[in-house]
């Protein structure tokens, strides 16, 4: 008996030694060399694209972002998309991408993008939803000296902090979302008295909140603030902050609310009279125009975080976004779809515009770099400009809109939009955007 | 706007949410002292299958004020399916071990239920508002509620009356309740404690469901609301001790009350409030109000 | 009697070093953040082995981690010595204070009220904005002894530096285990009243286990931050002390390397398993833990358990 557990034991110390050794075997072809940068023409541009596919952020943002990514890979490889984009793929290279899980945390997805740029060996990255992941995976793009777009992300602080070198965002950020509420709302309600706030607790909430109050105060100083309210991120019940506002009486309420949460509010909300007795304002409504339809009462102001969706402008790119996507998807196409497409249209652009510098051979990515920094480009939700960040942040132009119910589809449509320009909703180069809401929007111009 | 009576109306329509919400945690900590962390995503098994079934329901066109007896009915459907599945398939293997492993053998049914449940219904968000917006609306203390919301509260005292029937008065729940006091002993007294145990989880299991598929009309169902769930239902279950129906239901009471008057009063505890309460409360009494003391076997 | 364990440690640390120079740096990047991360599990595993599962050690991870934050963004201090004595002064003083009320509790209660303070610890971070919120600060990269070190030097030497610390708290977990103290965990574990009536003070044994796994969570949460160069609030999240304890039971109690040895293995799981089943992680990390629960009970360490190369303690 003992000698048969001494040979068990003796067994599974074998086996523990041997699965040790799999381990290691089945690492060992992984741990290649650092690729060598390629001069000539590859056979494939691979772009490795964060996004959320699991949790609460998926279905509202990540996964949007990965069809709206996966629907113009696929047509621009077949060289299917209006012009200025017919060629096929970059620079006629097709282009393949990796997809990876945004969600996990910045400690993880640091790890991912090791992992991508030095495992998986993509030529750059595009990606990142939260601020949270943006900020951690700045750096680490910078030491690895990768192109890395940041596509969706809210936080100013990306390039005000400091300078990039490797990295891009493609898309505003959320300044524009609250200056553009604040103006929208004041031209509606030129006498406002009193707003107040429910915005999730953490750090998109606040620094919506924050702004949007800001430049409220500093467009019509003397407004007050009647109730703030910052429930858990995901709470999903709303009642006890409900009744708060309602009690409180403000005339506007502001809400950065996305997702289940945003869902969850209107749907407690509306019947509760809520939209009736206030002026409420979702700067990220109008990802829920179509989905919540009926639901969703009339004369909400609502934004989509720039000019997207029902609030993108009137040209090719965007006619041709919306008839594909709701064909292939069966739903329109929401904000988070045009934020991934200005990334990857923005990349083809500064792709090929290094090309043609070139000489027409296939570009380094110090060259790359180059032609993408002040780039402008056309995408579905009108030109782009990388004109902040010395060349790496894009600035855009917003649109708020009032919702109205479509009785015919449904769906609600947005009303009463009024389009900001770039210069009027983002701060110029080299101020912060706190600071340049402080100042009064100096340097700001607005028709 | 009277704040002491919006104080007192919010906090008992979210303490009725809670009550239903967690009583099913306590009902399986108590019978087989295992703290399920698995009853999040059980909650979100009952509102993601009251969803969808609301949602078919509404189209196919039948009475819309039997929809609630199909949220019911979902919610049984899970409990029915998960719970045995669970118990008899993945817990019944740890049984015997620490507390804490049977802890981590729930974690791990948890996760693998997370992704159950997104590669059945997607990622996207389930709206069965009908049954919310069916029974309009109705003014209390000066604010406009959903009468959805008292539905709710009326639900949450009709479960509790009748978990405490079922205990008190019939003679499989004084069999429970005899497990719940000692298992041994009532192993020893001829009790089936094996089926005991699927009941209880069973039970368990429907109870969490259905907290999830009353919540279904009045949120919108995404992935991630389980994890929610979890931290708010360990709370109110801790306040009012691990294992006691009467202890869940002032636990509920607490925490509700306290929630709404932080949010009514000082919105930025809001945060600490369930925290700080649980902590309080195991601190000065940390076997909950109703708990009973655990002897210390020598 | 510890020959060859010592042998095998001091073969295994000399190739993890030098295997740096050549590994390529996703991979030493994840062997800094998993050996990091495994200190806090072997803090952990001290109080496991009492019997006492703690669901908070994210409290003083976060805290090891935000003192350091403290220091770069706000001080300018860059030395990496300096940041982790100081993370772990500030993790055990936290302790002292938290500790005091937590000796009085067991299981259950234990776990939860551990919970409930990392959580509280959460919920003030996330209030803070000054840090950022939810957002967190970028840590910036640490000095070495005044030196400070361009790019792939400084991924060797903060690999090198953990694996330095690694060595170090090992051997003194090891010396640690087989002393009054350590064996004293067992006795807790299986009767304390017993332990008292033998004369032995079990709330000062807990409170002291207590403190030694604050302070080596306080640690690995400054080696983490400086590896990833970013905090934020979620290091105090339950999450975040659920994945230790998975590690710490991953592992198994059964040895002073087995977390350590568990952490890595986690962390290169996880890694390929997001990269492999970018849709299902959490399923295969969720089977991989149930048959480890139930096949493995003491953990992976187990597997290991050849006469001579590890002992059950």
């Amino acid at each position: 008996m003992a000698a048969a557990m001494k040979r068990f034991t003796r067994a599974r110390g074998l086996l523990g030694m041997l699965a040790l050794a799999a381990i290691a075997a089945g690492l060992a072809p992984l741990l290649a060399a650092d690729q060598a940068a390629a001069q000539a023409k590859p056979g494939k541009l691979t772009i490795g694209i964060v996004t959320f596919l699991s949790g609460g952020a998926a279905g509202p943002f990540g996964v949007p972002a990965r069809n709206g990514a996966e629907i113009l890979i696929e047509n621009l490889n077949q060289g299917k998309l209006p012009a200025p984009y017919t060629d096929k793929g970059v620079g006629g290279v097709p282009i393949e991408t990796v997809f990876v899980d945004e969600s996990g945390g910045a400690t993880r997805q640091v790890t991912e993008l090791r992992n991508l740029v030095q495992r998986q060996q993509v030529d750059l990255v595009i990606g990142y939803i939260s601020s949270g992941d943006c900020l951690a995976v700045a750096p680490v793009a910078e030491e690895l000296k990768k192109l890395t777009v940041l596509f969706d992300c809210g936080t100013p602080r990306i390039f005000e902090d400091q300078p990039h070198k490797y990295v891009f965002r493609t898309a505003g950020h959320a300044i524009l979302d609250s200056v553009g509420a604040a103006r929208y709302l004041l031209s509606r309600k030129p006498n406002l008295k009193s707003i107040a706030g429910i915005n999730q607790n953490y750090a998109w909430g606040q620094d919506s909140w924050n702004d949007f109050k800001a430049s409220v105060l500093a467009l019509k100083p003397g407004v007050t603030e009647a109730s703030v309210q910052f429930p858990k991120l995901f709470a999903g019940q709303y009642g006890a902050e409900i009744s708060a506002l309602l009690g409180a009486s403000p005339e506007a309420v502001h809400s950065s609310f996305w997702g289940g949460d945003l869902e969850a509010l209107i749907l407690q909300g509306a019947p509760r009279g809520l939209f009736d007795k206030t002026q409420v304002v979702l700067s990220t409504g109008e990802t829920v125009l179509a989905r919540l339809g009926r639901q969703l009462p009339d004369g909400v102001i609502v934004g989509g975080r720039g000019p997207h969706g029902p609030l993108a402008p009137d040209n090719e790119l965007n006619r041709w976004l919306i008839a594909a996507y709701q064909e292939r998807y069966a739903t329109p196409a929401t904000y988070p779809v045009y934020h991934v497409a200005q990334a990857i249209l923005g990349v083809k652009a500064a792709y090929e515009k290094a090309i043609k510098a070139n000489g027409g051979k296939w570009p380094t990515q110090d060259q790359v770099i180059a032609a993408f920094e002040h780039l402008t480009f056309e995408t579905p939700s009108g030109p782009i400009a990388m004109a902040n960040g010395k060349g790496h942040q894009a600035i855009e132009g917003t649109a708020y809109g009032v919702s109205k119910l479509d009785p015919g589809t449904g769906r609600s449509r947005v009303v009463d939009v009024v389009r900001y320009e770039p210069a009027c909703v983002n701060p110029p180069e080299g101020v912060k955007s706190a600071d340049w809401i402080a100042s009064g929007f100096k340097g700001a111009r607005c028709p | 706007m009277n704040v002491v009576a919006a104080i007192a109306v919010d906090g008992t329509i979210y303490a009725a949410w809670l009550f239903v919400m967690s009583v099913g945690l306590s009902l399986i900590y108590g019978v087989m002292r295992i703290l399920n962390i698995a009853h999040g995503s059980l909650y979100a098994l009952g509102a993601y299958a009251g969803a969808s079934l609301v949602i078919a329901y509404v189209n196919h066109g039948y009475p819309p004020y039997l929809s609630y007896l199909v949220l019911f009915g979902a919610a049984l459907l899970v409990g029915l399916i998960a719970g045995p599945l669970i118990e008899r398939g993945v817990l019944r293997w740890a049984y015997g071990r620490d507390e804490i492993v049977l802890l981590l053998v729930t974690y791990s049914v948890f996760l693998i239920l997370e992704d159950v449940t997104k590669l059945i219904w997607g990622v996207n968000a389930y709206n069965a508002s009908q049954p919310y917006a069916l029974l309009g609306r109705v003014s209390v203390a000066g604010l406009v509620y959903s009468v959805y919301d008292f539905m709710v509260v009326g639900f949450a005292v009709l479960v509790g009356a009748i978990l405490w029937w079922v205990f008190n008065r019939t003679h499989a729940g004084r069999l429970i309740l005899a497990v719940i006091h000692d298992q041994e002993v009532s192993l020893a007294m001829g009790i089936n404690v094996p089926r005991m145990y699927l009941a209880a989880f069973t039970g368990g299991a429907a109870l969490a469901a259905l907290g999830g598929a009353l919540t279904a009309p009045m949120i919108s169902v995404v992935p991630g609301i389980s994890v929610e769930v979890i931290v708010l239902a360990f709370a109110v279950v801790v306040v009012g001790g691990l294992g006691s129906l009467e202890g869940a239901a002032l636990g509920a009471l607490i925490v509700g009350l306290a929630r709404s008057a932080s949010v009514h009063l000082l919105p930025q505890i809001e945060l600490f409030v369930i925290y700080g309460v649980m902590a309080l409360v195991l601190v000065l009494r940390p076997q909950g109000l109703f708990g009973r003391a655990e002897v210390r076997r020598i | 009697m510890a020959g060859r364990a010592t042998v095998v440690t001091g073969v295994v640390t000399v190739a993890l070093a030098i295997a740096g120079a050549w590994l390529p740096t996703w991979a030493l990047f994840l062997l800094t953040v998993a050996l990091g991360k495994g200190l806090a599990v072997l803090g952990l595993v001290f109080l496991m082995r009492a019997g006492l599962v703690s669901f908070g050690q994210g409290l003083y991870y976060a805290a090891g981690a935000y003192t350091v934050g403290f220091l770069s963004d706000r001080v300018g201090i860059h030395d990496i010595f300096v940041a982790i004595t100081a993370a772990a002064i500030v993790a055990v003083a936290l302790a002292a204070l938290v500790g005091l009320l937590m000796v009085q509790y067991r299981e259950i209660f234990f776990a939860m009220l551990s919970l409930a303070f990392s959580m509280i610890l959460y919920g003030l971070l996330v209030k803070n904005e000054a840090f950022g919120s939810t957002d967190g600060i970028n840590v910036a990269p640490p000095a070495f002894a005044g030196m400070t070190l361009g790019l792939p030097g400084l991924r060797i030497a903060l690999y090198l530096v953990v694996i330095a610390i690694c060595v170090v708290v090992v051997y003194a977990a090891h010396r640690y285990v087989l002393s009054p103290l350590g064996y004293l965990a067992h006795a807790i574990k299986d009767g304390e009243v017993r332990v008292e009536y033998l004369g032995a003070s079990v709330r000062r044994a807990v409170y002291a286990k207590y403190l030694v796994a604050a302070g080596l969570a306080g640690v690995s949460g400054a080696l983490v931050s400086l590896a990833v160069g970013h905090i934020d609030p979620e290091m105090a999240y339950w999450t975040t002390s659920g994945e230790f304890v998975f590690v710490a039971v991953l592992g198994g109690t059964g040895g002073v390397l087995a977390p350590l040895l568990a952490s890595v293995v986690f962390e290169v799981g996880r890694s390929f398993a997001s990269a492999y089943s970018p849709y299902t992680w959490q399923l295969t990390l969720g089977v991989v833990m149930l048959l480890v629960i139930l096949f493995l009970p003491r953990g992976l360490w187990s597997l290991l358990e050849v006469r001579g190369l590890a002992r059950q303690r």
